[in-house]
């Protein structure tokens, strides 16, 4: 396969690179914000709210990287992570209030798994209308956007559902020897799904789909089958992103985080996923995740806007993936030929 | 069979989904097939159809736009904090706009295509940029008044009818029936327009013809500015104010529509009338569906319904199609 400009060839090519790369962006950043904001950047209080903040971001921008790396985009993420997180809230605010017990805590259970249930079959609609009907991934899910967010907002009007047992909120605001719960959550989704990206027979063939998905097919590969499987992960993936912000806010909205649809694809692209597919990597995911993080603490410490920060992001994204094409061996810069 | 009497194309298609949806509505509600609705339907609408023409464009050069909400955004914040600071009038405060919007869509081309960055990252990174640094700039504070001249608009053959119903050309519909008339021009019958399309269809055959790629890239990305330029006018006048943070968010339902209207994202691929009727479906659609008296929480789930079905049934029939030509 030859590399499209701006992205390696290759699981085998520029990885090492490219890690190495964000990590002396990330600690660039780290030692100039520690100039500019003093002791304050590093206290414990803000790496605290930094890793409270970074896991529903986290989690819904690995539910999009599961499908950019087969070569699709999942727009419903966010749509579907409400859609979730209003089906567990919703029974959970029918429970009786104050109770415990094994039969209230099997209902709670069962309120949880009531929302995993709902994403699997979204899950399955999606990846059948993408793997068997034949639609593109931008468009199916698109679509699924719209429809899905069109049932949240049906169902509640627009209103907000509020008020979780404390044994939910726990899971959005507690700590487990000093360790926030989130993070938790998240390191314990993140090391599952590079395992099985990278050492799965599944996680191969969905690399090769987003490399070529018709040699795939030939090549004896059950890539219908692999493409819902993947969009089934994705979708459980942004259920749990969405239980996890249910848990943070105590309360679920149709509306919620919406605005993070666009930072998770440029999260992705940030790490290093090619977003037409067939390269990503796990690990340049969450440096970029830090990196966005760090970006917007230290410029809320520092008293910026943090619309300051999206645009800086913006910034970083340009950047590197203009870098990206000077080593991944494109060597001029600018291809001066066009202006012959 | 009845093969014979089947639509053919994508477009044929979707005249006659509009159609029936239209016998419908019109049954269900007696206020759907007026003069006065149809005036409203394209006046509230007129912000989202210009940016679809613009993105049309985009589309069929087979690379990809978010970031004109953006472009947009800037493009009012800036026309208008000179308007109120200066003496303008109408010819300045379209050259504004139309100048913002060119240079962020040339900026956007420049990324693309000198710097090689993929059309949908590079232009993600200019929809952050942009928006971050108009808030940034103007810490989102809302323009509230407006030039007088501009606030009553543009009415040319205005008139009442009997009922005492007010009737006319406004700003809005002028601005699109402009746009996509010129749009159309361009892309069916200009050489620029036919070459834009080659360039989508096959980019490598496109280069070795010695097409001039970066100019055609240039004035795909420069029309959309300009299309996301003059709907910020359109949009400014309609809500009477300007607010920075509203247009940002709905990239989305823009490309929903110019999909719907059988554009491919592969490039190639799309057509005026098609982008008009897959507007026009979601329009009627959600207009219809209130004047019904359906409840408006539920017109989000009937058009992403829609959507679903018809990237459905475009995708069944492209691969029908493919599976006879075999």
């Amino acid at each position: 396969m030859i590399g499209r400009p701006g992205f390696p060839a290759g699981p085998g090519r520029g990885g090492f690179g490219l890690n190495t790369g964000l990590l002396a962006v990330l600690l660039g950043l780290i030692v100039l914000f520690s100039l500019l904001a003093g002791s304050d950047f590093l206290s414990l209080r803000t790496v605290s709210a930094f890793a409270f903040q970074l896991p529903e971001l986290g989690i819904l921008s690995l539910a999009m990287m599961v499908a950019m790396l087969s070569g699709g985009l999942n727009l419903s993420v966010i749509a579907l992570a409400n859609l979730c997180a209003l089906t567990m809230g919703s029974l959970l605010t029918v429970l009786p209030a104050g109770e415990s017990g094994l039969p209230w805590l099997a209902a709670v259970v069962a309120s949880v798994a009531a929302g995993f249930v709902v994403a699997a079959i979204v899950g399955l609609v999606t990846g059948y209308i993408i793997a068997y009907i034949g639609v593109s991934p931008i468009l199916a899910t698109l679509g699924m956007m719209t429809l899905l967010s069109g049932i949240s907002v049906g169902m509640t009007r627009g209103n907000i559902v509020s008020g979780f047992p404390d044994a939910i909120v726990f899971f959005g605001n507690g700590t487990v020897v000093g360790i926030p719960v989130p993070l938790l959550i998240f390191i314990a989704c993140v090391v599952p799904v590079a395992i099985l990206l990278t050492r799965s027979p599944f996680g191969l063939s969905v690399t090769m789909i987003g490399s070529n998905q018709r040699a795939t097919h030939y090549s004896g590969v059950d890539t219908r089958r692999a493409l819902v499987k993947l969009y089934v992960l994705s979708s459980l993936l942004a259920c749990l992103a969405g239980f996890v912000m249910m848990a943070r806010f105590n309360s679920a909205n149709a509306s919620y985080g919406e605005s993070y649809l666009l930072v998770t694809v440029l999260a992705c692209v940030l790490g290093g996923a090619d977003p037409y597919g067939g390269f990503a990597r796990t690990s340049g995911l969450v440096l970029a995740l830090v990196i966005l993080q760090v970006i917007s603490s230290a410029f809320n410490l520092l008293g910026f806007n943090p619309f300051f920060a999206i645009a800086i992001w913006g910034l970083i994204l340009i950047a590197t993936t203009a870098l990206r094409a000077v080593a991944g061996g494109n060597l001029r810069l600018i291809d001066w030929r066009l202006f012959r | 069979m009845p093969s014979r009497l089947m639509p053919r194309s994508h477009e044929a298609w979707l005249l006659v989904v509009v159609l029936l949806l239209c016998i419908l509505l019109s049954i269900l509600s007696p206020a759907f097939l007026t003069f006065r609705n149809a005036q409203d339907l394209i006046t509230t609408n007129a912000f989202t159809a210009i940016l679809a023409a613009g993105l049309l464009v985009v589309l069929v050069s087979g690379g990809i736009d978010i970031s004109f909400t953006a472009t947009a955004t800037v493009a009012q914040y800036l026309a208008f904090t000179v308007a109120n600071a200066y003496d303008v009038g109408w010819l300045g405060i379209v050259a504004i706009v139309s100048g913002v919007g060119i240079s962020l869509g040339l900026l956007n081309a420049v990324l693309i295509q000198i710097l090689r960055i993929p059309s949908i990252i590079a232009t993600l990174a200019t929809l952050n940029v942009y928006y971050g640094l108009l808030i940034f700039v103007t810490r989102g504070d809302y323009i509230y008044a407006l030039p007088q001249w501009f606030n009553s608009g543009i009415e040319l053959f205005a008139f009442r009818d009997g009922d005492g119903n007010y009737f006319s050309l406004n700003l809005q519909i002028l601005a699109t029936v402009l746009v996509f008339a010129a749009t159309w021009l361009i892309l069916r019958y200009m050489r620029l327009g036919r070459q834009i399309t080659a360039f989508g269809g096959n980019r490598e055959a496109a280069r070795r013809l010695g097409l001039p790629i970066l100019k055609l890239q240039c004035f795909v990305y420069g029309w959309m500015g300009f299309c996301a330029g003059i709907a910020s006018l359109v949009q400014a006048q309609l809500a009477q104010s300007i607010a920075p943070t509203v247009l940002v968010g709905r990239e989305l339902d823009v490309l929903a529509a110019v999909v719907l209207g059988g554009a491919s994202l592969m490039g190639g691929v799309g057509t005026v009338l098609g982008t008009i009727l897959g507007l026009a479906l979601v329009a009627i659609l959600q207009n219809g569906l209130i004047l019904a008296g359906f409840s408006s929480y539920w017109s989000g789930f009937a058009t992403g319904l829609v959507i679903v079905v018809a990237v459905c049934a475009t995708a069944y029939r492209t691969n029908r199609a493919e599976a006879l030509v075999k």
